[in-house]
């Protein structure tokens, strides 16, 4: 039987395109001495330490952990090193979490980060590879195709990214720590933006960040902090092949599969009802609509008419990426331990100026690749 | 609280299976998935099961040696992820991802993992990808090699009288002797230490002889608790300590000849609770073995690397989890009761796993 974990300290960095002010260790610990104090803890403190990141060569340094480990706390401690694709920053926290909940440790650092001014994430997602077709398109160029596929499907009309970017944007604006700040953000000013990947325009898509996140999890019986812990109620990964005759890239069933894995976990049958807040890696607008119908908010086709009505704006039923999510901020490393934490800051009550008032159930979501790697959360206020 | 004081009785789980691909010196007619689909496919046959048996998925490899990003993403085409799987992989040597499939198995939710790892050394120059492991700042840019930094190591055992160029001669020569005996090894020759003191230094002290060959190769083990653990296996081996450390990354601030990470981890797996009577050592360098066998708290009754180890065998990224399967097939075939497995990362020993596998 698995042991009770919970989340007890968050931190992170100031997301901004260059962070050179700051080394990548100095980044790191940035977020982690952040997620320390919130702990009331601590490196002492710490059993073990779990570091996540995108490619290696999005900076050019292999196992980066390896140069980490002191700036971290971790000399003579266990530390691992998580790489799942943009799912990482999730899957990171998981592994961290099983560290907890397997019996084997009591706190566990977990930290994701990127620095993404330090190279250049499109040369280095399309380094060419023998047998295989060059894409050279970078992730936008991927789903663009996909987000085309979606719109016939379901018929949703051009407006609903725009929607999207333009939400997700005034949500930023109200957290300090978030990459973009676009204070007079309007409709008008999407649609006048650039055509990057029809029809994705320059903002509806993320930007490039540099920025770590950084959590403290701890057992049952050592829990501390500056405010209650945000409880672990269900976790889950699943990944599916790249590419086969059949598969839907527009809702894959590796994404429908683990968020039934982790509502079943959690006790979730009516997400729409039961979860007060989600945090959900929308990196391109469109992918908000498209995850509102993989998660199981709605029916097949209704999702562009939730995002629509309202419901997942920072007043609706369902509030979805009240930090700004990965449209304001995009350390991609880092980006899915950031939709982790936001819920986690959620339930525990110390969001701010992006708090909803009385989150209770919240969840995390995060994916990667060519959406083929998902890892997922849902935290609570009430102990499992 | 020492590590040993803080032990908790870990839940029975067992290697129930191990494969590897031949090690060669370089693949060229097979991509990494071509490589690994039929070590899966042998890993599975073993025990007669299939993915469909399979509850969690971890793998271990490196973006660097195949030179793009996410090389994982194409490698679980070896294994056909459909249905979707509970999936993971690690930036670290199988051995590691082999350690997050044994945690999630310790929650007691699922019983069975597949492990895999795999790498292809051959198709870009080591000593240039493996400095980018440094230090971005101050150590990478001086484009220190891994044969110069392992020299420093060996010259600082020799400075300190705990070893001589003779010892790295003989460990090398009993290796790749030992290798005569094991199908999948790379390099297994019968030449007697004191013909291969002859060699010229590549750095000195290291001769040719102390050095890992460069390998192309990928294993898999499949790890089982609770009733698949007997299915699969009539006589069990099982894990009863795992435990790994990292040291610090500045080579000036380490003694060089201990590895106090190994000391730890081998405190936390409990490698001195019973005798040893065998151990895998992820040694890559000769004079390392002698560092690990004292920090592994070994004596010279302890068979060490009789399947040559990775001297005769140095697949990246597969070279740490190959240890865990030879020890557990030396166990499984009657010729040991209790053994120790270890995998090393970074430069100069800095990262240290060990796992303690027992019979029946």
């Amino acid at each position: 039987m698995a042991e009770r974990c919970a989340v007890i300290g968050v931190g992170q960095t100031h997301h901004k395109s260059k962070r050179d002010d700051v080394s990548i260790a100095g980044l790191v610990r940035e977020a982690a001495k952040m997620a320390l104090a919130d702990a009331d803890l601590t490196w002492t403190d710490i059993d073990a330490v779990v570091i996540g990141k995108a490619p290696d060569m999005f900076e050019g340094n292999m196992m980066p952990e390896l140069y980490l480990a002191p700036a971290l706390g971790a000399v003579g401690k266990p530390m691992f090193r998580v790489h799942t694709a943009g799912s990482v920053g999730g899957s990171t926290a998981l592994v961290a979490a099983h560290l907890i909940s397997s019996g084997i440790h009591k706190r566990v650092l977990t930290v994701a980060y990127e620095k993404q001014s330090d190279s250049d994430a499109m040369w280095a997602l399309s380094v060419p590879q023998p047998f295989a077709a060059p894409l050279l398109a970078g992730a936008g160029g991927y789903f663009a195709p996909h987000i085309r596929a979606y719109m016939r499907r379901s018929g949703a009309p051009e407006y609903i990214g725009r929607m999207v970017a333009v939400k997700d944007r005034k949500n930023a604006m109200r957290n300090p720590y978030a990459h973009l700040h676009i204070a007079d953000i309007d409709m008008k000013m999407v649609e006048e933006s650039m055509m990057l990947w029809d029809p994705l325009r320059y903002l509806e898509a993320c930007p490039s960040s540099d920025g770590a996140a950084a959590m403290v999890l701890s057992s049952e019986d050592a829990l501390s902090g500056q405010y209650p812990p945000a409880w672990i109620h269900g976790m889950a990964m699943r990944s599916e092949p790249t590419m086969f005759a059949g598969r839907d890239q527009v809702n894959p069933r590796a994404g429908r599969d683990c968020s039934a894995d982790v509502y079943a976990q959690a006790g979730i049958t009516d997400p729409r009802r039961q979860i007060d807040v989600a945090e959900v890696y929308v990196p391109f607008s469109w992918y908000e609509p498209m995850w509102l119908e993989n998660l199981g908010f709605c029916d097949l086709g209704d999702g562009w008419k939730l995002t629509e009505s309202g419901a997942t704006a920072f007043d609706g039923d369902i509030p979805w990426n009240t930090s700004g999510g990965v449209l304001s901020s995009n350390p991609i490393g880092a980006s899915g331990m950031l939709r982790f934490l936001e819920v986690a800051m959620q339930v525990r009550g110390q969001a701010g100026e992006h708090q909803i008032d009385g989150a209770r159930v919240a969840l995390g979501q995060a994916y990667g690749g060519g959406s083929q790697f998902f890892a997922m959360w849902v935290v609570g206020g009430d102990k499992p | 609280m020492s590590a040993a004081a803080a032990r908790r009785t870990p839940r029975p789980v067992s290697i129930a299976s191990f494969a590897q691909a031949h090690n060669v010196r370089r693949d060229d007619e097979h991509n990494e998935v071509e490589i690994l689909m039929p070590v899966v496919a042998e890993v599975f046959g073993n025990i007669g099961i299939t993915k469909d048996d399979i509850d969690f998925i971890c793998s271990g490899s490196t973006d660097y040696l195949i030179g793009g990003p996410f090389s994982f993403v194409t490698a679980l085409d070896a294994v056909g992820v459909w249905p979707p799987k509970s999936e993971s992989h690690v930036e670290m040597d199988g051995a590691w991802a082999l350690y997050e499939a044994w945690v999630l198995l310790q929650e007691g939710e699922i019983d069975a993992a597949l492990v895999y790892s795999f790498g292809r050394s051959s198709p870009g120059n080591l000593n240039e990808i493996l400095a980018l492991q440094l230090d971005p700042y101050y150590v990478a840019p001086l484009w220190p090699d891994p044969v110069s930094l392992a020299a420093l190591q060996a010259r600082a055992l020799i400075d300190a009288g705990k070893a001589t160029e003779a010892d790295f001669a003989a460990i090398a020569s009993r290796s790749r002797r030992d290798a005569l005996d094991n199908p999948k090894a790379q390099v297994a020759n019968d030449i007697p230490a004191e013909k291969l003191l002859e060699d010229e230094y590549v750095v000195s002290p290291l001769r040719r002889h102390a050095l890992p060959p460069i390998t192309d190769g990928v294993a898999a083990i499949v790890l089982a608790a609770g009733d698949k653990a007997r299915q699969w296996s009539e006589k069990p081996v099982w894990i009863t300590g795992f435990d790994h450390r990292i040291e610090t990354h500045a080579l000036g601030a380490r003694d060089l000849t201990s590895s106090p990470s190994t000391v730890r981890a081998a405190e936390g797996a409990g490698v001195s609770d019973g005798p040893i009577d065998v151990a895998e050592i992820h040694a890559p360098f000769a004079h390392q073995e002698i560092i690990l066998k004292e920090a592994l708290g070994l004596d010279d009754t302890v068979v060490v690397n009789p399947s040559g180890g990775p001297l005769a065998a140095n697949p990246l990224m597969s070279a740490g989890l190959i240890r865990i399967g030879e020890a557990a097939t030396r166990i499984s075939s009657g010729r040991a009761h209790r053994a120790v497995a270890h995998a090393t990362s970074g430069p100069c020993l800095q990262q240290n796993l060990v796992c303690v596998l027992e019979g029946e």
